[in-house]
């Protein structure tokens, strides 16, 4: 195929999933229901293979289907799928507006070293010691990164200044959002990515994508092998080299007349550009193909498969000690542990398949999750964590779990959530208003859903709080309305594994329906 | 004068006459002729909301005797939970819309509805059925969740609260009728009249931390009061209130209180409720500071069963 349609295609196909892909990141007033996200990101190759490995059912088959297509097609979900690449194809192309002039890509060695080596330590680390470097190199999961980083408080900016201006014409469909930023910590690894990638696309077009990027790595092997690709028509070509030139995977060498599928992201561009039609899409022609092999290549992937398989079982063997809870009776409010989503199941169980792409903490209604510093210690940085301090857990609410793309939060009903224990109420009688100011407060026992936190009768005519923390689900709403400073007199110190709670009881009132006013 | 500059003085002339009859304020004194303040109080017992405040509001001589034509109206009912209407947290839908017909019929301008929810407010405003019914009726939303949407006003005569972030519809609008649900209380026992006026303000958590009670109270001497408070006791939670766990926790009144006076609303809530207003501090208080009545024997009460 040689039609100048394929690049079309690609261009507007890739157009509609960044869109989408941004869509599903800043959707701050949770318009974009959990379905259509979860079907949207099911081909998102790291998500979707996490998740399998957990449910191994085909409702996390996404990444099965990307294989099949990478044999199919070659590495098309890097220029069709991947919404990070398609952002890079965004910025490489205004790269080209500022280098028009120059020979901006042409053929370059690939980084054959660098990005098996990558590749091979992000399989060994992933396998034998957990989540870390997928949280780092996982294209989606760094999309996600930077649109909820760096993205959406731009349009939280914009939504609240359309909202200010309709204000004044007395409309009202718009709402005020209040921006706040994660702790700076955070922003260290997103930032840093977002150097590093906006530098080298800008300037070098895929090369994050055929050097570090492990799954551009991972599906290059595979589109070795693919049935369709790009190819040279060698007696129509006249060597002009434009296609080399304009190639942003630098993976066209027309001296030679041959295209490295590896870095072949299939964006067609060379197709449109060749002035002899000589470049076109199609099934591979297997009889020229040469066998070239890198026996020091097989040798080191062998050896670190083996590694893999070998090391696995006994290392994972090794679990972290888990310290026993204590309760406290200080002042200052200390959690033994943070507190996780609910659907997480355990917090290590959490911890080792999420991958930090934080869609859980920008699409949260009541924002209540934000990135760990170090509460789940330096692995877990930027994995999502109640903050009691800026909000609470809706007790209807399951977004966060109904969207999860790594299953690292399990779908929840409604109703298994409410009976769910993510954490446990722990009042701190010295800090309430109460004890304190022998005035009425009750701020904790009001925003109770379950009425873990009661009213007990105190001195005179006062009621001060009182906890069930049979029947608390953790919600945080307690902690979040408590009014005191800098210690909350309530708070709710997480489970490291999850828990279920009692259903609250029940009784009839002991008011019945009045016959006539009483006064 | 040319012809042209006759007629668009005229129409100037016209236009600032018709004016004048709109903004003069003088439907207010047409509308408050001649049955304005029989009643301190009215209370009607065994109709649907919607049938006792037609009846009730009748009795107190149509809304109209509290608002005028042209104003803007600001409808505050209770909206602060995540809760179905039959949980009886929030003030019943169909009394809010019913509340926002009379107030068009009556000439009002812009009839505004918002509460600064306690649970997330896009789940409450959905929730309890009032922003649906409080559009159906043609009133606008108003979204609180944010501190944008407040100024900071002084209440120089409060014990404790000396100054608060009130929403800044409160200080646009004309008139408020306050619209709350009686409901049982953890803390301060009961949430009605006073308690309700909680939801325009922005830092409650200042009103929990220095004396809620006298905060409350205190919120009372603010300018701006309710021309009218209408008291939803059609569903009540009568025990883990203010949100109620389950609808054991409900029991149906059927009834609904309409009076100027808050004080006295909470007072004759409080017996319905089957608590000593006494016991429920910020009435006394309030009552003592002079914000009304908490003497119900001395009021003229109409009571009308449906």
């Amino acid at each position: 195929m040689t039609s100048p349609f394929l690049r079309r295609f690609r261009i507007f196909f890739s157009t509609i999933v960044l869109i989408c892909s941004i869509l599903v990141f800043v959707d701050f007033r949770s318009l974009i229901p959990a379905k259509y996200i979860n079907a949207f990101l099911y081909l998102q190759f790291v998500p979707s293979a996490l998740k399998f490995v957990q449910i191994r059912s085909l409702a996390a088959g996404g990444f099965i289907f990307v294989l099949l297509l990478t044999f199919l097609t070659g590495r098309t979900y890097c220029s069709f799928l991947c919404p990070l690449g398609i952002g890079m194809d965004l910025f490489s192309r205004m790269g080209g507006w500022f280098k028009k002039k120059f020979r901006r890509f042409g053929y370059k060695r690939p980084f054959t070293f660098v990005r098996y080596s990558l590749l091979a330590i992000t399989l060994t680390v992933t396998f034998i010691w957990g989540i870390y470097m997928l949280t780092l190199l996982d294209p989606y999961s760094i999309f996600g990164r930077f649109i909820t980083f760096f993205i959406k408080p731009l349009f939280l900016y914009f939504n609240n200044f359309l909202e200010s201006i309709l204000r004044r014409f007395d409309v009202y469909i718009l709402s005020n959002i209040h921006v706040h930023g994660f702790s700076p910590m955070t922003y260290l690894i997103p930032l840093f990515f977002l150097l590093l990638i906006s530098t080298l696309s800008f300037t070098r077009g895929r090369l994050y994508c055929n050097m570090i990027c492990p799954v551009g790595t991972f599906l290059g092997l595979i589109s070795k092998i693919s049935l369709f690709r790009i190819k040279f028509s060698e007696d129509k070509c006249t060597r002009c080299g434009r296609c080399s030139v304009g190639c942003k995977s630098s993976c066209i060498d027309f001296l030679k007349y041959h295209v490295d599928v590896s870095r072949c992201v299939d964006c067609f561009n060379c197709i449109n550009t060749c002035p002899e039609k000589a470049l076109s899409y199609g099934i591979s022609d297997f009889r020229t193909k040469k066998q070239e092999t890198d026996q020091s290549r097989r040798a080191f992937i062998t050896g670190s498969l083996i590694l893999l398989s070998g090391t696995s079982y006994t290392t994972r063997g090794q679990e972290k000690k888990t310290p026993v809870p204590t309760r406290l009776s200080t002042v200052k409010e200390s959690r033994t542990y943070p507190v996780c989503p609910p659907g997480a199941g355990s917090m290590e169980e959490f911890n080792r398949l999420c991958t930090a792409c934080s869609l859980c903490i920008t699409a949260c209604p009541d924002r209540v999750l934000r990135p760990a510093v170090k509460e789940y210690g330096i692995a877990g940085l930027m994995q999502p964590v109640m903050d009691y301090h800026k909000s609470f857990c809706s007790y209807n609410c399951t977004i966060c779990n109904e969207i999860c793309p790594t299953n690292a939060l399990k779908p929840l009903i409604v109703e298994a959530k409410k009976l769910t224990q993510i954490g446990k109420v722990i009042f701190i009688k010295d800090n309430c208003i109460v004890k304190t100011e022998k005035t009425a407060c009750g701020a904790c026992s009001e925003s109770c859903p379950t009425k873990a936190v009661f009213m007990i009768p105190y001195e005179d005519n006062l009621l001060i709080p009182d906890t069930n923390q049979d029947i608390c689900i953790g919600c945080g709403h307690c902690e979040y309305a408590c009014p005191t400073i800098p210690y909350k007199a309530i708070f709710v110190d997480g489970n490291p594994v999850h828990q279920a709670a009692q259903k609250p009881e029940t009784t009839e009132a002991e008011i019945s329906t009045p016959e006539d006013f009483p006064f | 004068m040319k012809r042209r500059d006759f007629f668009s003085k005229s129409v100037m002339a016209g236009m600032a006459a018709g004016a004048a009859a709109t903004f003069g304020g003088y439907d207010k004194l047409w509308a408050r002729s001649s049955n304005t303040a029989r009643y301190d109080m009215v209370a009607v017992m065994g109709g649907t909301p919607e049938a006792m405040f037609d009846m009730g509001i009748q009795e107190l001589g149509g809304i109209g005797a509290f608002i005028s034509r042209g104003q803007r109206v600001l409808v505050k009912p209770n909206i602060g939970w995540d809760a179905t209407p039959e949980m009886a947290a929030n003030t019943n839908p169909m009394l809010v819309k019913r509340i926002i017909e009379h107030c068009f019929k009556a000439g009002a301008k812009e009839v505004y509805v918002l509460d600064h929810s306690i649970d997330n407010w896009l789940n409450t405003y959905k929730n309890s059925g009032i922003e649906r019914a409080a559009r159906s009726a043609k009133a606008k939303v108003v979204p609180a969740n944010s501190e944008s949407y407040y100024q900071s006003v002084n209440i120089p005569a409060g014990v404790r609260l000396k100054t608060t972030k009130v929403h800044g519809m409160l200080l646009e609008t004309d008139v408020y009728i306050n619209v709350p649900v009686l409901k049982d209380h953890n803390s301060t026992r009961m949430s009605c009249c006073l308690k309700n006026a909680m939801g325009l303000v922005w830092d409650r958590g200042f009103w929990h931390g220095n004396n809620l009670h006298q905060c409350i109270a205190d919120f009372a001497l603010y300018e701006r009061k309710p021309v009218l408070n209408i008291i939803d006791c059609y569903n009540v939670i009568v025990k883990n209130g203010p949100q109620g766990v389950s609808r054991e926790d409900v029991v149906m009144m059927k009834s609904l209180i309409i009076t100027p006076d808050w004080v006295a609303g909470d007072t004759a809530a409080a017996k319905m409720l089957g608590v000593e207003p006494e016991k429920i501090d910020y009435i006394p208080i309030a009552y003592k500071m002079g914000l009304g009545n908490m003497k119900l024997d001395s009021l003229n009460i109409r009571r009308i069963k449906m």
